[in-house]
């Protein structure tokens, strides 16, 4: 995984309405709860009070407007550092302040800074044939030690792009985040294992034939559009092509661009196939 | 582990519409009961955040998020695996935020929002 995420979880908000503290009013907890969320924390809206905790826990934050000493019984069942603040005198807008002071005080790890964009196997489908370990530019993926294909550098994963669940041919890789179906996560429909017929032939196309493909049309339309002597006409199809193949597969022009060669693809497969399990 | 429900505000991503979420989020701090809710399930997700082992751990956890399957794969990638007869899910991203609160107090959708993780 790479350093930029670890497991270590960040502090965890308990927003504390139970005995020894006031209610607040819907509006209030609304607000404090969304401020909080848009800053990437966890948030337990309680008036039983926490109980247990997370393993790994290390900094609990209880929010919360308390009638008298900070109420033990707001958690319990935690190895944590707990720290209570009240929210008496504080506006919803100056809680997210409040909470960043107390997560810098206590070194937790910051919420948030990435936008989690990465594949996720769906087992269920997934047959192992590791086209997409094969495909993916930026070594997202890897082998578990029984040779099974898992995700292994979700960060390393290009934002925006799904290239790798396009040449799936078992639908079984997902983008959450994916604006349609079935990549989202959506159920897979008849519509479109048929689509996938097609996903094979367009996987052998990037896998392995793209750049043969370019060229043969790029020298098909040169020869031509050297009779019309009109370099700039070659030019443009060149490029429509290229858009053609990207808009069809969604993929991110950088990415398109940063294409491997077949060769490379071949070496990066065989490779894996060669390691030890 | 008691019965849970848990919301993701799928905070760094417009996957989820804002006016859906806002309204979801505000019926539940409206209600006033106890909840979960984190920021965003995928982030959790590539983190391994052993939080995800502790709601999957619940007698019951309703999830209001997204699309089962994903939601099912998100948390087997991290090691937790849900256990599909112990969740249900209202998923954001194909029910209206009316359906979602009508969920919430029990009602059956009929969308596939609310269907099991499978």
């Amino acid at each position: 995984m790479s350093a930029s995420i670890t497991a270590r979880s960040p502090l965890l908000v308990v927003l504390y309405e139970g005995a020894g503290a006031m209610p607040l009013d819907g509006e209030t907890r609304f607000e404090i709860t969304r401020a909080l969320l848009e800053k990437g924390y966890r948030i337990i809206t309680t008036r039983a009070g926490r109980r247990g905790a997370t393993p790994g826990e290390r900094q609990v934050l209880v929010l919360g407007r308390f009638t008298g000493a900070p109420p033990g019984e707001a958690v319990a069942g935690t190895g944590a550092a707990v720290h209570f603040r009240s929210l008496d005198g504080v506006a919803p807008a100056d809680v997210v302040a409040l909470v960043e002071g107390v997560g810098g005080d206590a070194q937790t790890q910051k919420p948030g800074g990435w936008k989690p964009w990465f594949p996720v196997i769906d087992y269920s489908r997934c047959t192992n044939c590791m086209q997409c370990l094969s495909f993916c530019l930026f070594d997202v993926y890897g082998v578990s030690k029984d040779k099974q294909i898992e995700v292994q550098r979700q960060t390393n994963c290009k934002t925006d792009c799904p290239a790798c669940s396009r040449v799936c041919p078992e639908v079984a890789i997902l983008f959450p985040k994916y604006k349609a179906g079935p990549i989202n996560g959506d159920e897979v429909n008849a519509a479109d294992l048929e689509r996938e017929k097609m996903k094979v032939d367009i996987s052998a196309l990037l896998g392995g034939d793209i750049y043969a493909a370019l060229r043969q049309r790029s020298q098909h339309a040169s020869s031509r559009f050297a009779r019309e002597r009109d370099d700039q006409r070659a030019l443009e199809e060149r490029k429509k092509c290229l858009a053609k193949l990207q808009a069809a597969l969604d993929i991110p022009a950088e990415v398109m661009n940063a294409l491997p060669t077949a060769d490379a693809i071949r070496a990066k497969a065989e490779k894996v196939s060669e390691e030890p399990a | 582990m008691p019965s849970r429900v848990l919301y993701c505000h799928c905070a760094f991503a417009q996957a989820v519409p804002r006016p859906v979420k806002q309204d979801v989020l505000r019926a539940l701090t409206d209600r006033g009961d106890d909840f979960d809710a984190v920021a965003d399930l995928c982030e959790m997700s590539a983190r391994k955040d052993p939080a995800l082992k502790e709601f999957a751990a619940c007698e019951s956890l309703t999830l209001v998020a997204c699309y089962p399957r994903a939601l099912r794969w998100l948390f087997s990638a991290a090691g937790a695996p849900l256990d599909e007869a112990k969740v249900r899910v209202l998923n954001m991203r194909a029910a209206t935020a009316e359906q979602i609160v009508a969920g919430l107090d029990g009602a059956e959708l009929d969308t596939p929002d609310a269907e099991p993780v499978r």
